[in-house]
This record gives C-alpha cells, sequence and structure tokens, in this order.
C-alpha cells in the first residue's frame, strides 16, 4: 500500500507535465488547422461580397451588351461551360474508367507500368502546354476554333485525374468478392462490370466529379481552343464562350463595369466547383460499401 | 460400407497426381484422391500444407493466378476438368470462402440468384422467387430474413453471411461444393449452425470440405484426408482414420504433436 503511494507520487510531476504538453500540443494542431481554413474563407467572402451584388435572373439568362451599354448578363459562359464539360466527360470518363480498370487489373505488366507513367506524367503537365497540344492536334486541322477542340482539351486535363481514381477505387476492392463471382462460373469480364465495377462506383463518380470540378476552371486550355464567344452557341463546331474565360475577358479589361461583371462570373463559377465538391462528399458517404 | 465409400461406382471426383504450386515451386507433390459421391470428404492437415491449393485445383480457382502451375489430371464423372471450359466448370462445382463474401452492392435475394443473373440467364420472376424461397430454407436462414430479401445481404451477422454465400452456391444445383475453411471466420455458435447445415447437405450434395480444425472433421465427414507438406499422408473413413491411423504422422497430427 506504502509503496503503491510513493510510486503514484513519484510518477505525478512526468504525468502532469506530459499532460500539459498534450494540451498545448493540441492547441497548436487546431490553431493550424484553423490557419488553413483562413483562405478559403477569404476567398469565398471576397468572391460573395464582390460578385453576388451582380447576380440575378437578367444577369443569368442574358448575353454580353456590347462596350458602352449598361448590363448584360453571362447566358453564353454557363451554357459554353456546361457543353465543353459534356463533350470533355463523353470523351474523358469512358476512357478514364477503361484505363483505369486496366491498371488496375494488370497495372504491374510492362504496359501497365507505362501506362501509370503517361498517365501521371499527363498529370503533371501544365494546362496551358495541354492547349497548345489541343490546338495543333485539332483546331489546326479543322481550320478553325471550335467548342469540340476546347472539349478535347479539357477531357486531356480530367483524363488522369479519373485514371487514376479509378485505379486506387479498384484496388481497395477485395479479391475475395471477385473470387465469389469468379467461383460461381461467371466470366472474367462479367466479373468485372457487374460485380468489381459497382462496388467501386462511389469513389469513379466522385473521381469524375472531382475531373469535371478541376475541368470547370480551367482558362488556359481554352484560350486557343474553344476561343470564346459572346454569342450564345451550341454548336460545338463553332467557337464557345466559357466561364473562367469571360472572368480573364472582364477582368483584365479597362472598364469598371465589366469588372463587376467578372465578379458576378466568379461567384457563378464558384458556386458550380463548390457543389460539385459537395456532391463527391455526398456520393461518398451515401453509397459507401461496407464488405 | 465403410469400405464401399471408397469402391470406384461411387466415386464423383478423382485427382490423379495433382501436382501444383507458385512461381516454380511445388505446394502439391502429386496427390492421387477418389473423393465419394454424396458424401462429406474432409482434407485436413496444418497450416500451409498446400489442402487450400489443392482444393482450388478442382474448380480452376488455382490458375488464376498469374504465378500458378498445376499438371495431372483431375476427373469430374470421369471428364477430365482441364480439358473443359473452366467457367462451365465452376457452375457444377460450388464453392464457400473462408471469410463471408456476400456481393456487397446486392439485396440478399439477388445475391441468392446471383449465379443465375451475373450470368445472364433470363429467368421469370415466379422462378427467381422459388429458387430463393427453396435455397434459403434449405440453409435455415429462410425465417430469419424473408421480411429483410430486399435488403442488403453484409446487414447479417457472420454466420448468416456464409449461410446466405452457400445458399448462393447450392442454387446453381451444383453436383460438388468445396468449402475452404468455412467456419474459421466464426463463432462458436454459428459453426455449430453451419456444421449443422452442411451435414444435412449430405446426400444432396457431394461436399469436400477444408480445414485444420481436427474435431470439426472427426464430426462431420464420411472420409478424411490427412495432408502433410504437400503430400496425401493418408486417406480413409474418418472413422478409421481417427481411432486406428495407418501413419505416424496421422497419428502424431491427430495427438497434437504439431500442426
Amino acid at each position: 500500500m506504502a509503496v503503491d503511494r510513493t510510486l503514484s507520487k513519484r510518477g505525478e510531476a512526468p504525468v502532469r507535465a506530459r499532460l500539459r504538453a498534450d494540451r498545448g500540443f493540441r492547441g497548436a494542431v487546431i490553431a493550424l488547422s484553423l490557419l488553413a481554413v483562413v483562405p478559403l474563407v477569404l476567398i469565398l467572402a471576397l468572391i460573395v461580397a464582390r460578385g453576388a451584388s451582380s447576380i440575378n435572373w437578367r444577369f443569368l439568362t442574358e448575353l454580353p451588351k456590347p462596350i458602352g451599354e449598361t448590363g448584360g448578363g453571362i447566358a453564353n459562359a454557363i451554357v459554353g461551360t456546361g457543353l465543353l464539360i459534356l463533350i470533355a466527360s463523353a470523351i474523358a470518363i469512358p476512357l478514364g474508367v477503361i484505363a483505369g480498370i486496366f491498371l488496375a487489373e494488370k497495372g504491374r505488366s510492362r504496359l501497365g507500368t507505362l501506362a501509370r507513367l503517361s498517365v501521371e506524367t499527363l498529370m503533371g503537365i501544365p494546362s496551358i502546354v495541354i492547349g497548345i497540344v489541343a490546338y495543333v492536334w485539332v483546331v489546326r486541322p479543322m481550320g478553325h476554333f471550335s467548342a469540340f477542340s476546347g472539349g478535347i482539351a479539357l477531357a486531356m486535363i480530367m483524363l488522369p485525374v479519373i485514371t487514376l481514381a479509378t485505379e486506387e477505387t479498384l484496388l481497395m476492392i477485395p479479391v475475395s468478392l471477385r473470387e465469389a463471382a469468379l467461383a460461381l462460373g461467371v466470366s472474367y469480364p462479367r466479373t468485372i462490370l457487374k460485380v468489381v465495377l459497382p462496388a467501386g462506383m462511389s469513389g469513379i463518380v466522385t473521381g469524375s466529379l472531382l475531373a469535371v470540378a478541376r475541368g470547370a476552371g480551367e482558362t488556359a486550355p481554352l484560350l486557343f481552343t474553344s476561343f470564346g464567344s459572346p454569342y450564345m452557341s451550341v454548336n460545338i463546331l463553332k467557337p464557345i464562350g466559357s466561364l473562367p474565360q469571360t472572368i480573364f475577358i472582364y477582368a483584365t479589361s479597362p472598364y469598371a463595369e465589366w469588372h463587376d461583371l467578372a465578379w458576378g462570373a466568379s461567384f457563378v463559377l464558384l458556386a458550380i466547383v463548390l457543389t460539385l465538391n459537395i456532391a463527391t462528399k455526398l456520393v461518398t458517404s451515401k453509397w459507401k460499401i461496407q464488405f | 460400407m465403410e469400405d464401399t465409400v471408397l469402391t470406384a461406382e461411387s466415386t464423383i471426383l478423382e485427382t490423379r497426381n495433382l501436382v501444383a504450386g507458385f512461381d516454380g515451386r511445388d505446394v502439391v507433390h502429386g496427390i492421387s484422391l477418389a473423393v465419394p459421391a454424396g458424401k462429406i470428404t474432409a482434407i485436413m492437415g496444418p497450416s500451409g500444407c498446400g489442402k487450400t491449393t489443392f482444393m482450388r485445383c478442382i474448380n480452376r480457382m488455382h490458375e488464376l493466378a498469374s504465378n500458378a502451375h498445376v499438371s495431372g489430371e483431375v476427373l469430374l464423372d470421369g471428364e477430365d476438368v482441364y480439358q473443359l471450359n473452366p467457367i462451365l466448370l465452376r457452375r457444377r462445382i460450388g464453392m464457400v470462402f473462408q471469410r463471408p463474401n456476400p456481393f456487397p452492392t446486392m439485396s440478399i435475394y439477388t445475391n441468392v440468384v446471383a449465379g443465375y443473373t451475373l450470368n445472364g440467364t433470363r429467368m421469370a420472376r415466379p422462378d427467381l422467387d422459388r429458387i430463393v424461397e427453396e435455397t434459403l430454407k434449405r440453409v435455415t436462414l429462410w425465417d430469419e430474413v424473408k421480411d429483410s430479401l430486399h435488403r442488403r445481404g453484409t446487414f447479417l451477422s457472420g454466420g448468416q453471411q456464409q449461410r446466405l454465400c452457400i445458399a448462393r452456391a447450392l442454387a446453381m444445383k451444383p453436383e460438388i461444393m468445396l468449402l475452404d475453411e468455412p467456419t474459421s471466420a466464426l463463432d462458436p455458435k454459428a459453426t455449430a449452425a453451419i456444421e449443422e447445415l452442411i451435414v444435412s447437405l449430405k446426400g444432396v450434395v457431394t461436399i469436400v470440405q477444408v480445414t485444420h480444425n481436427i474435431p470439426q472433421a472427426a464430426r462431420i465427414s464420411d472420409v478424411t484426408a490427412f495432408i502433410h507438406l504437400g503430400e496425401l499422408v493418408e486417406f480413409g473413413p474418418t472413422k478409421k482414420l481417427f481411432t486406428v491411423p495407418k501413419d505416424q504422422r496421422t497419428e502424431e497430427y491427430l495427438s497434437g504433436k504439431f500442426g
């Protein structure tokens, strides 16, 4: 009994010091985490403060007005960004998912290693370079700027994001699941399509939405592909406006009214990207699959 | 009677000098064995002795690993399974794994008929309903899940999930069921339920079960094969093998000297 007491007394001081250190460390971690949130909050606050006042029904549904006239909207840019993303997704999602399946299945083969290296390199290529490449590959042969070439450029940016997200998701799916299907006499392609892919669907959808969010905000590759247009257009063979490019043009102009339009367009773009990001969180939590 | 189980007429599955392994190293060293039809055959042996690899050669799951090799013969009803299409073969041989692995994206109902739906077999709803009900009753799961057939199978307990996996294999009406230590991930109560179920399947389907649980092999099997270091040490009626083992190593294994 006596021995116990001395022991506990001897142990008290270091424990108190440790608890103090623990509190201090926890405080530091919380403070630094909050610090990481600060830039986002500042950006959001600024864009909401400057951009929200421009937002009204006419801003969202009208076309830009010529210099000198007040008002005007960004309807062409919203439709343009939507169309560009649609084209890019139609190319990048199927290709990316298929490539991701290949990497997850045969990633250790020579072709797999080469493919992964290529995808990772593609991820690191500056978007302006992708724009130039799309210009040389698509715009020059076609002879004119087009929404289609812009979609190709965005697809090249989205492709690696989707591929790597798909691979990562599929690698996490237990082998036992695939064996269960194969042991039932299900063919290999059907096992992948009907058992493995559905089990990884939430990860694949999340990766695709993140890629869309990334593509929606790109400006540089659109400068010499979709080019921009102040008119409403849904023709994929014609130049087309887009939100990031509208922001770029309006923000670099000398007119105060156009600056307001740039803030408004920023607000819309930010709202789209934020919505996509929140959607990915919902998808991951709602579709969570328990193995 | 105990000797008749090994006669040729009742043999449904036979391996002849089966050799298998990974990366050029043999794990199974030429096992020849005849599995009697309608009975429970236990494949017993210490961990790493090659019993699972041996079993996975029977439905050709072993060769799915890219570094696997296999030679020798496996005869199902006299046909060499290595001459058959592996996909069609696996529809005739059901398999249940160590850990319950119901399809997590499917309901209990679709799990049971997964063997049909995943293979693209078109069936009328009443037929599917009948298969689901019959099979779930067969594995004594019906009363527990009949009100939640369209919920995901992964919400069930481990023992229920394993019975669901047995149902999924049984629904295909296989000639043989391969069970790979089906109770090793379960608690004693769930284990007892599965053992009871396996015994009740006797006569309905031929069962080959891998186990390193000696008492379990003694309790439920009709014939036992003892495999050690990739070799078949002894094979015979369970009662005989457990009471008067012919081989010294069998006796040592049964008395707990290794394994």
